[in-house]
């Protein structure tokens, strides 16, 4: 098989060029779309008939949640790419997810504690759900503290990628954990196959917050991986060029 | 096979494996991943006798009675199959109704009234505004039984 198309995408010089010509064409529409989602989720939609305006935290919380779960993938994905084509950038960009990645997952976290304690009557239960999520962060934060410990940056990237890899297990687990066991979490409302169990009104805005908070991500990873590119490739003769200019 | 090939087998086959050890853990496990039980479950005794655990269901419609004068409530928890009664006292939840989910932390006694000390709401998936409600269960009128 031909693999050139992925080792021209994995030239560092081509994907920092690449990554500052989209970061704008990210980061305006995403700006839009969380601002017109929260204008919508908070002042346009209606109360829910149980829980009053107090369901409104589900447009900083499911986003927030869905992109915990979605980072991790990119992760593991990017992290899975390094290892089998030894491909410095793919270990940039999983490097590049894992801090965006556990600051969606504390944002879940933290916003799902505030919901359930007026709805639940507890912050936190050791619940499957809640579980895996806090998992889910451990993972980052293991991800993150592996990086640091190992100086030698290709080893680093190596040891890390196979904890990256193996994390991954638990992505279904957080996902599927409301439906494979008894849990205080309500089923998806709006991940799911069939129609939404929220109404239109309610979904709209969060539909839009969804494709924010997703745009908000790849902008943020791409900031993240030039700088990472810049550092690993700190003594090349292009990084030189390119930051005096 | 070249290298890139060995790579990619080795990090498939430990995905496999961890996935695998993690699927048979879990199922090990069942019965301490959940988070409750439900009243069939109970009738089973599939619940652990004399111990605490979770009981999980809806609160039948027209069940809850309060003793005037103080936190005591007691109702009944259904999965529209089998019900167990139980005993509260204390501060119950927002979202605590009839006809909505329900956690209740406790014991069974041998008089099969469930004796709880904590109760959490439980929300179901559905989301709509009050009007919608109201268009979708005419007033006297019981709610669709939700799982």
């Amino acid at each position: 098989m031909d693999w050139t198309w992925l080792h021209r995408f994995g030239s560092p010089p081509h994907l920092y060029g690449l990554a500052g010509t989209l970061v704008p064409w990210l980061a305006w529409p995403a700006a839009l779309a969380i601002a017109a989602g929260l204008y919508g989720g908070l002042v346009l939609a209606p109360p829910d008939y149980q829980q009053g305006d107090g369901f409104r935290i589900i447009y900083v919380h499911a986003p927030s949640a869905w992109l915990s779960l979605m980072a991790y993938t990119w992760m593991a994905v990017a992290a899975g790419i390094g290892l089998i084509w030894r491909m410095k950038v793919a270990h940039a960009v999983a490097a590049s997810c894992a801090p965006v990645g556990a600051w969606f997952t504390v944002a879940a976290l933290c916003t799902g504690m505030l919901w359930g304690k007026p709805m639940w009557g507890t912050y936190w239960a050791w619940d499957p759900r809640l579980t895996a999520e806090l998992v889910l962060l451990f993972l980052y934060l293991g991800y993150l503290g592996l990086r640091s410990a190992i100086e030698d940056p290709q080893r680093a990237d190596r040891a890390s990628a196979v904890l990256a890899v193996v994390g991954v297990v638990n992505v279904p687990i957080v996902r599927y954990s409301v439906e494979w066991w008894n849990s205080i979490h309500q089923a998806p409302s709006v991940m799911k196959f069939g129609k939404p169990s929220i109404s239109w009104p309610m979904l709209t805005p969060l539909l839009i917050m969804f494709v924010g908070f997703t745009l908000l991500f790849v902008a943020l990873v791409l900031v993240r991986v030039r700088g990472e590119i810049l550092r690993r490739e700190r003594q090349a003769r292009w990084v030189a060029e390119v930051v005096t200019v | 096979m070249t290298p890139r090939r060995r790579r990619l087998v080795l990090v498939l086959g430990i995905l496999a494996g961890v996935a695998a050890a993690g699927a048979l853990a879990l199922q090990a496990f069942r019965e301490n991943v959940m988070f409750y039980f439900d009243p069939t479950q109970v009738a089973r005794g599939e619940a652990p006798q004399g111990e605490r655990f979770r009981l999980g269901g809806m609160v039948e419609k027209g069940s809850v009675v309060r003793t005037p004068g103080s936190l005591q409530v007691q109702f009944l928890v259904t999965d529209f199959q089998r019900t167990v009664p139980v005993h509260y006292s204390g501060v119950l939840p927002d979202l605590f109704r009839e006809g909505q989910g329900v956690v209740a932390h406790g014991r069974l006694g041998v008089d099969g009234v469930f004796t709880a000390d904590e109760v959490l709401a439980k929300h179901d998936e559905n989301y709509m505004p009050p009007e919608v409600h109201r268009s979708l269960k005419p007033p006297g009128q019981a709610a669709a039984p939700q799982g």
